[in-house]
């Protein structure tokens, strides 16, 4: 696929134009795309940016709802085609792939053998790599940790065309740096991750409602014991005595023996999600019955009814799903962005510690509601520390809010998202930078401990010295902090 | 940073392509003439470049047979590489050599589906896969009234001419999703090379005034586009009209 450049000019030309969106839609680029399929055509475009002047952003999926996987002006190595699964032990659960292989392969490749991945992100469209970079979570990450802690070891491939083999024990340091360090040490080329064995392609799920905020940490906090994974759907644009009103749904495991027929649901049509919506309706077409509800009227009528009816009709419901069925609730409409329109949407996920979670989350409610731009979608969860260098994570809660981009609300929109971090930081909170779109130079100082800062900027120096890898989400959040200079100064 | 306002008109060496060619450089496009004859190519070049703000080449020049297929995709890169970017492609080439009633000249058959029709696919087919990477870009074919139905003089070049049409749908049809719009433009009788000799013709106009109106269908159109727009009312009688009458009517 990709040759040997001859000529940087050439090399860059029409075939590799290409616009490049974060998910969200609110922000784009133009870049030279390269479709990788080997170790050696990544070096290649190693080589062929080092002799262009060029940046590189690498990018798997592009499920980034920000700019953390665009890089405009520079190259954009999509790693989708380095999709194999290189080897599968169902005895021990192991499992190697490389970087391009989405969370769906990856649940297709093991379900028949008895196992789900440990952590999954909302959507089965992410990939290794880009999950790793980030450090996903899922709805457990209470109590599994995320997506790092279930990496046994991976190799990453340096600019300079080296590739180190990363476990905790061997290159620790960069073991736990690369995972959470957003694609700016290195490509990951290979991963190797444990899998969960699960005896059931079914969780029990049990579904009910909370009026406020503090009802729903309460819930929270009395099940995490017991809980398999928690998560909250929160009512964003209610106020006044229904300001942080939700649904939790609870889900479990199922244990030997409560599944009679477990062979029947670890399938992958089991898993599958239906393809029509009340069996006849195409579900790419859906997104368009959406658009008309896709603004403060129509969400307010969509979450009353959502939550009244839970109210009415759950009252501590429980039944049985699939894992795919829990776990990718975001993917049953196909395109639901577009509804959103040509603006798009950013998504602001900000975590709390847990003794401030309420009172902040509530304040950030408030202030999007005085600042007349509520969010369309709020979703909560739970976390805890984990040992990576950015990590996001803390022991606490989050909450993700989508917000509808307009022409006219962008202005707003962004400095809303400016008095909103204001509340985070004063409350001891993190960002997560595959979500963000909005945070400024200064931010992540007020975040990131500088310590962990400046060990992320040592090894940015020692592994890309020539800082090849940028994005975006780089340029925004560390100016010139990654050139060699810089950063010396400030160690 | 690519370019924007790049344009490539192939079939810029006389008549519609042409005077499209000159409209566009006029209003601001980098324009890349393509067609076989390289000598008037240059001197419309030289015309366009002359009216340029100064130091701006406005034209390039990119002497092509659009019936070797297989230099296409090379060619386009190149033309894209030195226009700098590309934000709009014309098809203007074509030929309707002279065709007897009784006539079955499959050699010229062949050359009218080669250039009108193939031509036209394997150019727009590059035009809409970087217009796609790219999420952006316009498309311009030039069909022709001849294509609304199937008239006794000409078989195959209107057969070329419906057929263009429906491929510039499908095209359009793709493409809407990308934010690529795709023109489908219907010339009545246009002053060119092609019609010289033919006499008086129903509502003539020239060559500039139909460039003009190609440029304008290029900048803002979304679907098919009558030049001039009076043509539209006589296709939409003419599709109407019975076979068995059609026959009868069609001289
Ligand atoms: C609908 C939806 C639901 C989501 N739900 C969740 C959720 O529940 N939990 C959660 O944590 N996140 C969630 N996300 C965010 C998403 O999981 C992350 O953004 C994830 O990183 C996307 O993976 P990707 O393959 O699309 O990577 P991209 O978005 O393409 O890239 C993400 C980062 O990884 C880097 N990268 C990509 N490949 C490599 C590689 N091979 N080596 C090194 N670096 C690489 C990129 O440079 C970039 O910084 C959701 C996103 C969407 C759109
Ligand atoms: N004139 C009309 O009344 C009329 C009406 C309806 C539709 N049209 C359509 O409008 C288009 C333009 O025609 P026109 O009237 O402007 O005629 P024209 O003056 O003869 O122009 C035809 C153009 O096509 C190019 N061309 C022909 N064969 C080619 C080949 N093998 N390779 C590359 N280029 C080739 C010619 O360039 P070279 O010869 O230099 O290669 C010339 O630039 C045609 O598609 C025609 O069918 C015309």
């Amino acid at each position: 696929m990709t040759e040997p450049p001859v000529n940087p000019d050439q090399a860059l030309g029409p075939r590799h134009w290409a616009r490049v969106d974060g998910w969200g839609m609110a922000v784009r680029s133009f870049g030279y795309l390269f479709h990788p399929r080997t170790a050696d055509e990544i070096r290649n475009v190693y080589d062929l940016a080092r002799g262009a002047g060029k940046t590189i952003v690498l990018r798997g999926a592009g499920r980034s709802y920000g700019d953390a996987a665009i890089n405009n002006e520079g190259i954009v190595l999509d790693l989708c085609g380095m999709d194999r699964v290189i080897s599968w032990e169902p005895d021990t659960g192991i499992i190697e792939l490389e970087p391009g292989v989405t969370i769906q392969k990856l649940w297709q490749t093991i379900i028949a053998d008895g196992y789900w991945p440990p952590v999954v992100s909302g959507t089965m469209h992410t990939t290794m790599g880009g999950c790793a970079a980030m450090n996903v979570h899922g709805k457990n990450n209470f109590k599994v940790g995320p997506f790092g802690d279930h990496i046994i070891e991976f190799d990453l491939l340096l600019p300079s065309g080296e590739i180190r083999t990363c476990d905790r024990a061997g290159n620790a340091r960069l073991f736990h740096a690369a995972v959470s360090g957003f694609g700016m040490l290195g490509c990951f080329i290979r991963l190797k991750m444990k899998m969960k064995k699960v005896c059931s392609g079914l969780l029990r799920i049990e579904a009910f409602h909370t009026r406020n905020l503090q009802e729903m940490v309460d819930e929270f906090e009395d099940r995490v014991a017991d809980a398999d994974y928690l998560v909250g759907w929160i009512d964003t644009v209610a106020g006044g005595s229904g300001l942080g009103r939700g649904i939790v749904h609870q889900a479990n495991y199922l244990r030997e023996g409560e599944d009679p027929r477990p062979a029947d649901s670890l399938t992958i049509s089991a898993q599958e999600l239906p393809a029509h919506l009340f069996g006849i309706m195409p579900k790419s077409l859906i997104y368009l019955l959406m658009r008309p509800f896709i603004n403060n009227p129509g969400v307010r009528l969509i979450n009353a009814s959502k939550y009244w009816s839970s109210r009415i009709a759950l009252r501590g419901a429980c039944y049985c799903q699939s894992h795919g069925a829990f776990a990718f609730l975001l993917d049953y409409v196909p395109n639901w962005k577009l509804a959103y329109g040509a603006g798009g949407l950013i998504q602001y996920q900000s975590f709390l510690p847990r003794g401030r979670a309420v009172a902040a989350f509530e304040a950030i409610l408030r202030a999007a509601h005085s600042a007349g731009l509520p969010p369309y979608l709020g979703v909560f969860k739970k976390h805890r520390p984990d040992p990576f260098l950015l990590t996001h994570a803390l022991d606490g809660y989050s909450l993700a809010m989508d917000f509808r981009v307009t022409a006219s609300n962008r202005q707003r929109l962004w400095s809303l998202a400016g008095e909103l971090d204001q509340i985070v930081l004063d409350n001891g909170g993190r960002f997560y930078f595959a979500k963000d779109a909005t945070l400024q130079l200064w931010s992540i100082d007020k975040f990131l401990p500088p310590a962990n800062i400046e060990a992320f900027l040592a090894l940015k120096h020692e592994c890309d010295p020539e800082n090849i890898l940028q994005s975006d989400l780089s340029k925004r959040l560390f100016g010139k902090r990654f050139s060699a200079e810089v950063t010396q100064q400030s160690l | 940073m690519i370019r924007d306002k790049c344009a490539i008109v192939v079939g810029a060496s006389s008549g519609i392509g042409e005077a499209a060619a000159v409209q566009l450089a006029r209003r601001g496009y980098r324009v890349a003439l393509v067609a076989r004859r390289e000598h008037e190519l240059r001197k419309i070049a030289e015309r366009i470049n002359s009216r340029s703000p100064a130091g701006e080449e406005r034209a390039l020049v990119f002497a092509h047979d659009v019936t070797h297929f297989n230099e296409v995709p090379e060619l386009f890169d190149r033309i894209a590489q030195s226009l700098g970017g590309l934000t709009l492609v014309v098809y203007a080439a074509g030929v309707m050599p002279r065709v007897e009633p009784e006539e079955y000249d499959f050699s010229k058959d062949l050359k009218m589906v080669e250039v009108n029709l193939l031509g036209m696919i394997v150019w727009l087919n590059e035009a809409a896969q970087l217009f796609t990477r790219l999420q952006a870009g316009t498309i311009v074919g030039i069909g022709s009234i001849a294509g609304d139905r199937g008239r006794k003089g000409q078989p195959v070049y209107n057969t070329s001419k419906g057929a263009q049409a429906i491929y510039l749908e499908t095209l359009r049809n793709r493409l809407a999703k990308h934010n690529v719009r795709v023109v489908t433009i219907k010339p009545g009788y246009i002053d060119t090379l092609m019609t010289r000799g033919m006499g008086n013709l129903l509502w003539m106009i020239s060559a500039e005034e139909a460039g003009r109106l190609v440029a304008n269908a290029a900048e803002t159109a979304r679907a098919t586009v009558y030049v001039p727009a009076r043509w539209r009312i006589v296709a939409w009688l003419l599709v109407h009209i019975p076979s068995f009458i059609f026959r009868r009517l069609d001289a």
